[in-house]
């Protein structure tokens, strides 16, 4: 791949996440039986050659950092370039938080002026999708484009979700000529994907001209008010892609995960996913042991009946406990006799002997970090 | 550079013959063993474990794989700027290049290495052995008696102590006699392997030792016996817990089961005594929705949409729709396909078994080239070796490792036979 950086933006609070994301950033919340959502496109990129990453945080973002460490696990503890973290900081006129995605590029536009490296790969952090940005990049060279946007056809994915994407339209050539943020009523299914290809140089203008203006917002501020004046792309996917942007959206992103087509999409194609390594034993299934259609991590230990489930590392599922459509993270126990259908467990649950608990597939109940019910 | 009070010298040279077609192409060191790690991995976790951060790895046979899976030492934390593993492979010296001759020229060989540190006190460890021990509590032993050596010991069973090197001690530890594989043996401490020593007393007697052109240069059937037939003050520290020299196929196999009895004697769950090893980049394994398993083990990347039962299945395994697999070994990446039966096999590494195969079937009969080896109902399949579809196989019958599908002049192999490379079916 061309000499190319790559920019991940871990966004703002985002409420619609409820319990899952109070104490962590969107792009630190755990998937998959061992990954974390940020997993995906640090992955993409690495797979992609771009070895000069940096990570934009702003809420919660100490799940985000423990996570990512030196960036070792994706082989980005390197001696030149590597992996670059940038929280909010204090400085002179500057307040601290950033207020907006372009804000916070542009307080870190240090890192972008002493960068080399000729195009930027800038990409939201908080969705699930496996893709290498070869491709993207020489159409956007082809183009040439100022700036080449990916969408996909999201009309798998439910309408009233829609509603919380950019919706963009593109003319015959695959110019933009539309692009709506986050409509009530969304006029069709074509989604960005927030992921952005264009020139180091160019990104560096555009962040300085949208502060010298006093606004904040990447896409509102620099992708829409640009649209005439700029030769923005669309670049088609078509692959599994997910964007982790509400409760449900979270639960049945795991439930896809049980699909082999997309596991397969998602794991073996295009290079591996890289995530951090936790030293556990192989997990352990007992005699009792009844399991089927589930993903199940290292350490886990099964004496129950579990299907249609994720179970993360080190969870415990006893005798005649019966789990069907849950998602059970790390170190959780599930006691003897305990029925649960529909569950989002988080972190280190406790659930007592006899208990039963029903949620619905569309309006899982979710069950906070460390509760003990 | 500041010296350390003790470091580890780890023996992972040997072949370990006996088990076969496993060792055919890597070190028994190297071995998997239960679902994700390689044999060696106990006693490097051991060391990480006991405070241990300088550990120098003697490698001689078939060492690839081994230095692979050691690399810098990362997994053990042990790329350290002071100390840190370091292989120590045989080499040319200014006028001749050596092997290994055994496991104390193996260290003599090695002298400049332990000097660079100048320690106290080495230990000398075995790569071959299944167990969980604080080798910090042995030193504190070694040093109350200021010991010259402790050997560490372990109560075996009185018939097999004919099988160990026997330390015959008065009540308090003091050994005042060692027996190799004796007759009729006078106590069943027997040895594990695990030695300490004072450094600068060792050094002396490596290189006596190393002058006596009668020595076999063992410290089992050398060193220990003539460092006692002087005197030196020798104590048997005694060791109560899970230990296992895994070194024949039988043993091989009964040691990856106690893995998965409800509660096992060796449990690898501990998190005050990790076990490390390198991790797969893999997903978490899938069980499919027919898909069955029960009293088994099973690691990251798997994807199993038959049924399982009584098995250690390693990571990156594919078990097929309608497959059954029981009380069996498969080994990473290996690949069992559809409606196929198995049964008390050990699949090495990245096999792959087509469709509709039976294997494990039949009567008990001793493999016939290697009865010593293949003897107890275990059909073993080398690593990266292919069996056809609809294949029938025996017991104790080997499949060769790396062996293609044209090799096989017949689809049912009987118990005992062995399908060797270069098509020789016997």
């Amino acid at each position: 791949m061309k000499s190319t950086m790559g920019m991940i933006l871990t966004g703002g609070k985002n409420d619609r996440l409820k319990e899952l994301a109070e104490l962590r950033s969107s792009t630190a919340v755990p998937i998959g039986g061992k990954y974390r959502v940020i997993d995906f496109v640090l992955s993409n990129m690495v797979n992609s050659g771009i070895t000069n990453i940096g990570v934009l945080t702003q809420y919660s973002f100490r799940s985000l950092m423990d996570h990512l460490g030196s960036g070792k696990e994706w082989d980005l503890d390197r001696r030149n370039d590597g992996l670059f973290i940038f929280p909010p900081y204090l400085a002179g006129e500057h307040s601290g938080w950033y207020q907006g995605s372009a804000d916070a590029m542009y307080h870190n536009i240090t890192f972008l002026k002493r960068s080399f490296e000729e195009y930027i790969v800038v990409a939201q952090g908080n969705c699930v999708y496996k893709m290498l940005f070869d491709d993207m990049l020489n159409y956007h060279i082809d183009k040439k484009a100022d700036i080449t946007i990916a969408y996909r056809d999201m009309s798998d994915f439910p309408v009233e979700e829609l509603s919380y994407m950019g919706i963009m339209k593109m003319d015959d050539n695959g110019r933009v000529v539309d692009f709506k943020e986050k409509h009530n009523h969304p006029e069709s299914t074509i989604c960005s994907m927030g992921i952005y290809i264009l020139r180091r140089e160019l990104l560096i203008d555009l962040l300085e001209e949208c502060n010298s203006l006093g606004k904040y917002d990447f896409v509102k501020d620099v992708i829409i008010s640009k649209l005439n004046t700029l030769q923005i792309y669309g670049y088609r996917f078509n692959g599994y892609w997910r964007n982790l942007n509400t409760i449900n959206a979270y639960y049945r992103i795991n439930m896809e995960m049980l699909n082999p087509e997309i596991r397969h999409q998602l794991f073996e194609e295009n290079g591996k996913v890289y995530t951090k390594v936790k030293d556990e034993p192989p997990a352990k299934y007992n005699e009792e042991a009844e399991v089927s259609n589930s993903i199940i991590a290292d350490g886990c230990i099964v004496e129950g009946t579990v299907s249609n489930s994720v179970l993360f590392r080190g969870v415990t599922i006893k005798k005649n406990a019966v789990v069907n459509g849950c998602i059970i993270m790390q170190g959780s126990v599930i006691d003897e006799d305990v029925k649960i259908e529909n569950l989002i467990i988080d972190k280190n649950v406790y659930i007592s002997k006899g208990i039963n608990l029903k949620g619905m597939p569309n309006f899982p109940i979710m069950i906070e970090k460390n509760a003990k019910i | 550079m500041h010296n350390k009070e003790i470091i580890a010298l780890l023996l992972a040279g040997g072949q370990g013959s006996r088990l076969g077609v496993l060792t055919k192409h890597i070190a028994k060191p190297a071995v998997l063993y239960g679902g994700k790690y390689r044999i060696i991995d106990f006693s490097l976790s051991n060391c990480v474990n006991s405070d241990i951060d300088t550990v120098g790895v003697l490698t001689q046979y078939q060492p690839l794989e081994l230095n692979a899976h050691i690399g810098i030492g990362k997994p053990w934390d042990m790329d350290r700027i002071n100390g840190g593993v370091t292989i120590l492979s045989p080499y040319v010296k200014a006028k001749v290049g050596e092997w290994y001759k055994g496991t104390a020229n193996a260290v003599f060989q090695n002298i400049h290495y332990v000097d660079k540190h100048n320690p106290e006190y080495v230990i000398i460890l075995s790569g071959d052995h299944v167990y969980k021990m604080n080798y910090s509590n042995m030193l504190d032993f070694h040093k109350e008696n200021n010991a010259d050596a402790t050997i560490s010991v372990i109560n075996v069973p009185w018939e097999e102590a004919g099988r160990y090197g026997i330390m015959n001690t008065d009540e308090r530890g003091k050994i005042y006699e060692f027996e190799e594989k004796p007759q009729n043996p006078k106590s069943n401490l027997a040895s594990m392997g695990v030695y300490i020593f004072k450094w600068s007393v060792l050094k002396e007697y490596l290189i006596r030792d190393d002058q006596n052109d009668e020595s076999a240069h063992d410290f089992g059937k050398n060193i220990i016996p003539l460092m006692l037939g002087e005197g030196r003050n020798m104590w048997a520290y005694k060791f109560n817990g899970y230990w296992k020299d895994v070194g024949t196929i039988q043993a091989y196999w009964e040691s990856n089961m106690d893995l998965i009895s409800r509660v096992p004697d060796f449990n690898l769950f501990d998190p005050a005594w990790k076990i490390y090893t390198p991790n797969p980049v893999k997903p978490a394994h899938y069980i499919g929705p027919n898909g069955s398993i029960k009293k088994t083990i099973a690691a990251e990347g798997c994807m199993i949409y038959g049924k399982v039962k009584n098995s250690v299945i390693s990571s990156g395994v594919y078990i097929g729709e309608g497959a059954v697999v029981e009380d069996s070994i498969i080994m990473t990446d290996s690949y069992i396909g559809s409606n196929t039966y198995i049964n008390k096999c050990i699949i090495g590494e990245e096999v792959r078994i087509g469709n509709n195969v039976k294997m494990g079937i039949g009567e008990n009969i001793p493999n016939e080239l290697k009865p010593s080896l293949y003897d107890s109902g275990i059909t073993v399949v080398g690593e990266r070796a292919v069996v056809p579809d609809d294949c029938q196989i025996g017991k104790n019958v080997v499949i060769d490792a790396y062996l293609t599908s044209d090799e096989y002049s017949t689809l049912n192999i009987e118990s005992g036979k062995s399908v060797l490379k270069g098509g020789t079916s016997e």
